[in-house]
Formats: C-alpha cells, sequence, structure tokens
C-alpha cells in the first residue's frame, strides 16, 4: 500500500497493490493515474528493437517518389528537412528534424538504455535523469502527424504527377504502431520502484 | 481504492512532476530549488507561475496566429508564373477540386484546433481568476482535450516540407515554404508549451478553498 496524488486534481489516493494491467482511475477528475502492466520489461524491449530496426529503413530507403512523364524525383525522409534548411528557413527544418526524425531516436534509445539494464539486472549511471528527459520529450513526437501530412500532399500533388510510395513510408507507418505499443508496454511505476532500489 | 478526502497541498506534501513519488514539502528555503528525493525533478507543488506563463504564451501564440493566417505558406513557382498560397485559399483549392475531406482535415488541424485551444485555455485561464466553483470535472477533461488535439497542428508544417521536397528544383514546378510557415510553426509550439504550463491542479484547489 502506497500513497500518490493524482497529477491532474492532486487528491491523495490509497493504491493497493495492482493486478497487471489494471488502471488506476482518480475518484474526483477522473484521470488515469497510472497502469500497470504484465511483462512490462520482455514487452517494451521487444517492440523497441522492432521499432529500430523500422526506424533505420524508414531513414535510409526511398520514401517517395514522384513521377511525371519522363521525370522521376526520389525523396528520403530527410530531404524536405535538408531543402528548408538550404532555403533558409532554419527553424522550421529543425522543428521537423526534432519531431519526426529526432525524438523518436531519443524515445527509443532511452527505452533500451533504461529497460536493457533492468533486464540483465545490472545498474548504470544516469538512469534516472534519462528516464525523465524520456518522459519530457513524449509529448514533441509526432510521427502520426507526419503520415497525415504524407497523405495530404498525394492527394495535392495526385492531378500533378503520379506519387509512389517508397520502402521507407511503409516501415515509417509500421514504426508509428511499434512505438505507440513499445510505450504504452512500459510500467513506469515500477520502472521508479526498480531504478530506486538499485541506487 | 480508499481515498482520504484530501489534496496533497493541504497535506503539505508535493508530489513528484516526473515519478509521481509523494514527499513531504521541504522547509521554506529562500536559496535554490528542491528536488524529488527519489528521481532528482524540481520539486512544485504546483508549477510555477502557472497562470501568468499560460497568460503570456496564449496571447503571444494568438498573435502569431494572424501573420500564419494571414501570409503565404508556400510559394509556387511554375513556367514563370509565381503563386503565393495561404492555409485558407489551400483549403478553398481543394473545396472546389472535389476533395472536401482534405479541406476538412487542414481547415480542423490548421484553423479550428489552434483558435479552439485559445478559447478553451482563456476560459480556463478566466474561470480561475474569477474563482469559478462550477463543474471542475469537466473543466479538467477539458484541459485533458486541449492537451490532446494541440499536436495535430502541426499538419500544415509538415505538408510543406514534403510538398517542398517532392517538387525540388529542376522540375517544371518549384516549391518554397512561405513566411506563414514560420509563425504557424511558432503558434503549434507556443500553444503546446502553453497547455503544457498550465496546472489543473489550480481549478481544484479554488473548489476545496470555498468548500472549506
Amino acid at each position: 500500500m502506497h500513497q500518490i496524488a493524482c497529477h491532474e486534481c492532486d487528491l491523495i489516493h490509497d493504491i493497493p497493490a495492482m493486478p497487471s494491467r489494471a488502471a488506476a482511475v482518480c475518484v474526483r477528475c477522473g484521470c488515469v493515474m497510472f497502469r500497470a502492466q504484465a511483462n512490462s520489461i520482455d514487452r517494451t524491449l521487444a517492440w523497441t528493437f522492432a521499432g529500430l530496426v523500422l526506424y533505420i529503413v524508414a531513414v535510409s530507403f526511398p520514401f517517395l517518389a514522384m513521377k511525371n512523364g519522363p521525370i522521376f524525383n526520389e525523396t528520403g525522409l530527410l530531404t524536405g528537412i535538408q531543402l528548408l534548411f538550404k532555403q533558409g528557413i532554419i527553424p522550421l527544418a529543425t522543428l521537423v528534424f526534432l519531431t519526426c526524425v529526432l525524438i523518436p531516436l531519443i524515445q527509443m534509445l532511452g527505452l533500451l538504455y533504461i529497460f536493457v539494464p533492468l533486464k540483465l539486472n545490472v545498474r548504470v549511471q544516469y538512469a534516472m535523469p534519462v528516464f525523465r528527459l524520456f518522459k519530457h520529450v513524449k509529448p514533441w513526437s509526432m510521427m502520426e502527424i507526419y503520415m497525415l501530412g504524407i497523405l495530404v500532399s498525394i492527394v495535392k500533388l495526385g492531378k500533378m504527377a503520379t506519387i509512389i510510395p517508397g520502402l521507407a513510408v511503409i516501415a515509417f507507418g509500421l514504426l508509428i504502431f511499434v512505438l505507440n505499443f513499445a510505450l504504452s508496454s512500459v510500467d513506469s511505476h515500477m520502472v521508479w520502484e526498480r531504478l530506486e532500489g538499485d541506487s | 481504492m480508499k481515498v482520504t478526502r484530501a489534496s496533497a497541498l493541504q497535506l503539505g506534501l508535493v508530489s513528484c512532476h516526473a515519478c509521481h513519488l509523494l514527499s513531504r514539502k521541504p522547509k521554506a528555503s529562500t536559496h535554490g530549488v528542491a528536488c524529488c528525493p527519489r528521481c532528482g525533478e524540481e520539486l512544485h507543488q504546483r508549477k510555477p507561475n502557472s497562470l501568468m506563463r499560460t497568460w503570456a504564451l496564449v496571447l503571444a501564440a494568438i498573435i502569431f496566429y494572424i501573420p500564419a493566417n494571414v501570409l503565404p505558406m508556400t510559394i509556387t513557382s511554375a513556367l514563370g508564373t509565381v503563386q503565393a498560397d495561404t492555409i485558407m485559399s489551400g483549403v478553398i483549392y481543394f473545396m472546389q477540386h472535389g476533395s472536401w475531406e482534405i479541406a476538412l482535415v487542414i481547415f480542423t488541424a490548421s484553423v479550428f484546433v489552434p483558435f479552439l485551444k485559445f478559447v478553451i485555455l482563456i476560459y480556463l485561464l478566466l474561470s480561475i481568476h474569477f474563482k469559478s466553483i462550477k463543474r471542475p470535472k469537466d473543466r479538467t477533461r477539458l484541459y485533458r482535450f486541449t492537451e490532446a488535439i494541440g499536436r495535430w497542428s502541426m499538419l500544415d508544417i509538415y505538408v510543406v516540407t514534403i510538398l517542398v521536397a517532392l517538387v525540388k528544383l529542376g522540375f517544371l514546378a518549384d516549391i518554397e515554404a512561405g513566411p506563414a510557415a514560420l509563425y504557424f510553426a511558432l503558434v503549434v509550439v507556443t500553444t503546446m508549451i502553453a497547455a503544457e504550463s498550465f496546472d489543473p491542479r489550480l481549478i481544484w484547489d479554488v473548489v476545496e478553498e470555498k468548500h472549506e
């Protein structure tokens, strides 16, 4: 039995030992305070490794190609960002790079840094700051919105040329789901307790 | 689940923002900041200067919202003609060309969602200023909703990035990002930080105050 305060209305709750997959819901404001997960470490690691493979494919293979008669123009995930950079719109290029390329990578590497040592029962330095960083960057990972942007662009250019989705788009689309599964397998309370016990 | 009907604030406890550990509020210290004994995150009973910060960021976002909608988002040059498109002209283009679904998606993400966020955040801020005790649960829900929808406004920024990449130099046409793209990005970032700096617990503090 331990106490926590709801992070949205500050009401104190006594939390009994939770069965796995149960959620603790605030009785006053109805927000989900946390969710206990079964096999959190194994499942998170599995999804994260799958995510990393997809990520490598998404970054290195051709993303979209545009065909208009004899002209064939192939782009990668990073092409648009590089072009924005060259056009001098650096803040915009940086924002797109952060939200769709760097932060998803930070999330996956962060998960590996926390969960591999937990699995092997070893201690690593800076595990807590890394996990804190992982929690702070979460709202800024926006791959699913980029995917919707691809759909809108295809419709927008559809009348001008043929758009051919590349292998990277498929990997990127799958990565959105896989990363979400990885994130939802994380049992934060378990992680904090394990990290606390280690130090 | 048993509930001791009190908030952490009333009991002099602080809940860590990062790891949720409840700890005793440290003795008032004039220098330095208190950190969570477990994870080392800075401890605050309420997000610091929550109301002021949220007001400032919302107002800044409203100011950025104007050039974002008035200035051109993309500049297309094809065969010697140059065409500047704003967000709304893009929406109208899609409506006239039969893809009203895409028009609706762009309008919702780029025009409606930021506007809705302004309205909800200002309403929440005013409700705290005027110490409203009406429907705190629904107001907390509204807050959760604004937090969730804000990110979708990034859509147009991504569309511009993808268009720039696909239609690049050497092609018959060339698309460049217009000045509105930058203002638009600022709207999204400032409203997201505004929602993050708002503390929904303030809604409940007022309710608890009135009940005592």
